[in-house]
């Protein structure tokens, strides 16, 4: 079978170059016979990465341990559905799946785009198969999936324990899906510099794609934050090189979002826009490149390998080739409207890019100084979380407060009467929220902002829903929820957007939550009891129940049990394991790893981890620790992933309709303007 | 003042705002990466650079690993090859954490006048965890 998945990659490489050299050649214009060759070409692409797909996968399930990839990520004793996985799971199998995924988006982008922007097409192509190719190039010149060793082990080295979790399972992929669809937009962007199409045809082309990315990359995201039930420091989210480098796309794909808004409904920011979407994407290779060349140390970075320059030199490549591109386009790019006033929708909207901006520069700035000032001064000085929390919880917390006062504000030039009827109630939430919390004890004055410009959102969002509602009831006298329905069915963006920024505040109130973590170690024969108190003054009572071994699938368990008591109340018997995972033969295969216990509640989680036995006996090394609001993590994540997805929910009103509501504003407020 | 200049002006205040948070942040907690030699080459140069914040990125010798379990302290010795220095660490190291084959570690703390690196937090990477090192 590798045999067959290298002919293919091969097969891939010639017919996508052929792809990228006649869609960029020009000579289709006028040639619909040359247009239709290319379009073939990507699906051909698509057909012979699938192949090489499935014979890696075939490898996998019929254990070829011949097949050094296989051998290094698989073993005969591992669940069938894990080894489906490990087609993620290294660096070689990711890149295959990095290639295969990007040609089924570029055939989807040739099928499903709507023929008014088929024009770009063409060069959609062009653009997605050069992608392609690279990656392709990188697996057949640097990191061959279907590498052969010279001789074949008895049992693979069987995955690392830490992605053999659900969360962690689905983890990469998603991740990867935002990475990847990334490159569509790309692909339409440089279309239309290529083609001077540069009105809003490409804009409302990529809609879709942009959404999708921005959801994709939000879901990898949070899961990743999810390896919070599974590393065992007691957090979700570390600062660590590739997390930024997963966040910064997101950052400016999110300000993307937004400014295109701008571009549809006034004509401005045309060059920004582009400029957002390039740097989107090469910070998308970018986010590849750190998780793959291992420039930068990291939990999650593999080992050194010279993947990193292919990865450097395509970087550089596609950023200069874009730049210059944008730079000869430039007058062809002129506004067509200009800011009217720093009270407008427009004005809030740029400041929310300048934020979104300025953290992305920040964190990879942060991320990358070592780096930096090992080049400059001959030193390698590091930054780590204390440095990101400073930066980045103001700027956060301004994007917080801009998140309310956007969509609120009117365009062109808000008046008085406009601030006071969309402002009092929302700024009330906020500071009444402020005072109870002042009240009730709270001095931590980052998180007491972050909760009370929380209310303040949600107070935005409800008024919103509200009056949208209202409006519908009095129009056509529907019922409430019938009005409220209808009213997110027919204006699914922007209220779809509305839930989005709620999951945000949510983010944002459990963040802060995290300044009041308790962290705890202690080392407790069997009976003994340790005593934690609660941000929230509750006490647990942790009695070491005694440590039991014995053996599973593919592991060696030391399962340790803590008796937990919460004010005097018991709440049952918690376990933390460390397992030593097994090859078939019973030799260990990785380092020993950690299952944490966790017991969640809306308020706060208790989070055990036992952290190995004294000497062999049943004296175990503990960390308790004690985590406010994560619950709400998860929650706001799923609120996140709901609002996106109804954002690009095909369908919604009538043309009209939809026309009026994809402009971002409602005829109902541009009639309370007046009022 | 027109619209445009007034956003340029808000503009302005906000880049300089993430511009001086960088800095300041960079400023105050950034600290050293250093090899063993290099720390070695650091205080020879400068006498003064004990009880320094820094991290060092070593390996840990095989066999050097001293775990005390009443008091929760771990005491190993890292080298380049060419210098070693004793840690002391009091708290729970990651699972990577093993004195079985080399492993790659990164120490956070500050080297006493002692001679001892009195070590805050230990991160270990193993080599073999993701891909063994490619031939060279």
């Amino acid at each position: 079978m590798t045999l067959l998945g290298q002919f293919s990659l091969w097969v891939a490489l010639l017919i996508g170059s052929w792809c990228v050299v006649l869609s960029l050649s020009g000579r289709w214009r006028d040639r619909p016979d040359l247009e239709r060759v290319i379009t073939r070409s990507v699906y051909a692409v698509c057909a012979a990465l699938l192949i090489a797909t499935l014979s890696l996968w075939k490898g996998l399930i019929s254990h070829d341990f011949n097949i050094e990839y296989v051998a290094a990520y698989t073993s005969s004793n591992l669940p069938t559905y894990y080894i489906v996985s490990a087609l993620w799971a290294g660096q070689k199998g990711s890149l295959l799946f990095w290639a295969v995924v990007l040609s089924l988006f570029a055939a989807a982008a040739q099928l499903l785009t709507s023929r008014r922007h088929a024009a770009l097409l063409p060069y959609v192509a062009g653009i997605t198969s050069a992608v392609v190719v690279f990656f392709v190039i990188v697996m057949l010149f640097a990191a061959n999936p279907f590498e052969r060793l010279a001789f074949t082990p008895e049992d693979g080295r069987g995955l690392n324990p830490q992605l053999q979790n659900v969360g962690m399972v689905m983890h990469p992929p998603m991740l990867y899906l935002g990475y990847i669809s990334i490159t569509i937009p790309f692909a339409f962007a440089v279309g239309a510099l290529l083609s001077r199409r540069l009105d809003t045809g490409w804009i409302v082309a990529i809609r879709k794609w942009t959404l999708v990315s921005w959801l994709f990359l939000s879901i990898g995201i949070v899961l990743g934050m999810w390896a919070y039930v599974e590393l065992g420091w007691g957090g979700y989210w570390a600062w660590d090189p590739v997390e930024n480098a997963s966040f910064l796309p997101w950052l400016t794909m999110t300000a993307f979002l937004h400014s295109v808004m701008i571009q549809e409904k006034r004509g401005m920011l045309k060059r920004w826009n582009v400029a957002l979407i390039v740097a989107t994407f090469l910070l998308s290779i970018f986010g590849t490149f750190i998780t793959r060349s291992g420039v930068i140390a990291s939990v999650h970075s593999f080992t050194q390998s010279n993947v990193g320059y292919f990865f450097l030199a395509f970087l550089v490549l596609a950023g200069v080739y874009a730049f210059t591109l944008l730079w000869t386009r430039w007058p062809d790019l002129e506004p067509e409207g200009q800011l009217e006033s720093m009270l407008s929708r427009e004005a809030a909207f740029l400041f929310n890019n300048l934020a979104l901006v300025g953290i992305a520069f920040s964190v990879l700035w942060g991320t990358l100084f070592p780096i930096l000032s090992e080049a400059v001064r001959g030193n390698k000085i590091t930054v780590g979380p204390p440095f990101f929390n400073r930066v980045n919880i103001p700027l956060g917390l301004f994007l917080l407060a801009l998140t309310g006062i956007g969509p609120l504000i009117a365009w062109r030039k808000a008046s008085v009467q406009n601030l006071r009827r969309q402002f009092v109630l929302p700024v009330s939430a906020g500071l009444v929220t402020a005072a109870v919390l002042f009240g009730t004890g709270m001095r931590d004055g980052y998180a007491m902002m972050a909760i009370a410009l929380g209310a303040f959102v949600l107070g935005t969002v409800v008024q919103e829903f509200y009056r949208g509602m209202r409006a519908r009831h009095r129009m056509h006298g529907e019922s409430p929820v019938v009005a409220i329905s209808r009213l997110i069915g027919r204006n699914r963006r922007r209220y779809g957007g509305y839930i989005v920024h709620v999951g945000i505040l949510t983010m944002f109130v459990a963040f802060a939550g995290m300044a009041f973590k308790v962290d705890q170690e202690a080392t407790l024969k069997p009976g003994e009891t340790a005593e934690v108190r609660s941000p929230y003054g509750h006490t647990y009572k942790l009695t070491h129940m005694g440590v039991s071994q014995y053996k599973a699938l593919n592991r060696f368990v030391s399962a340790a049990s803590v008796q937990v008591e919460r004010d005097g109340r018991s709440l049952g018997i918690m376990k933390s394991e460390k397992r030593q995972h097994v090859d078939s033969f019973g030799r260990p295969t990785f380092e020993p790893s950690t299952e944490v216990g966790i017991r969640s509640d809306l308020r706060e989680d208790l989070y055990i981890v036992y952290a190995g036995s004294v000497d062999g006996t049943e004296e175990a090394v503990y960390r308790f620790t004690v985590n406010p609001l994560v619950w709400w993590v998860w929650f706001a994540g799923v609120i996140l992933i709901l609002g996106g997805l109804l954002t690009m929910w095909p369908g919604g009103g009538g043309v009209a309709e939809t026309r009026r509501s994809q402009a971002g504003y409602e005829a109902v407020l541009v009639g309370a303007g007046a009022e | 003042m027109k619209p445009g200049h007034k956003f340029l002006f808000g503009a302005v205040i906000i880049v300089a705002s993430v511009g001086l948070l960088m800095f300041q942040g960079v400023k105050e907690t950034g600290v050293y990466f250093l090899t063993p030699t290099e720390l070695a080459a650091k205080t020879t140069e400068d006498p003064t650079f004990y009880n320094v914040g820094l991290k060092m990125g070593a390996r840990v010798v095989p066999g050097s690993v001293h775990r005390d379990a009443a008091t929760q302290t771990i005491d190993f010795q890292v080298t380049d090859g060419t210098h070693t220095y004793p840690v002391t660490y009091r708290g729970l190291v990651p699972d990577t954490f093993t004195d079985a084959n080399d492993i790659e570690v990164v120490v956070e703390g500050r080297l006493g006048k002692d001679g001892v690196f009195h070590a805050t937090d230990v991160l270990a990477k193993c080599g073999s965890r993701y891909e063994a090192v490619p031939e060279a």
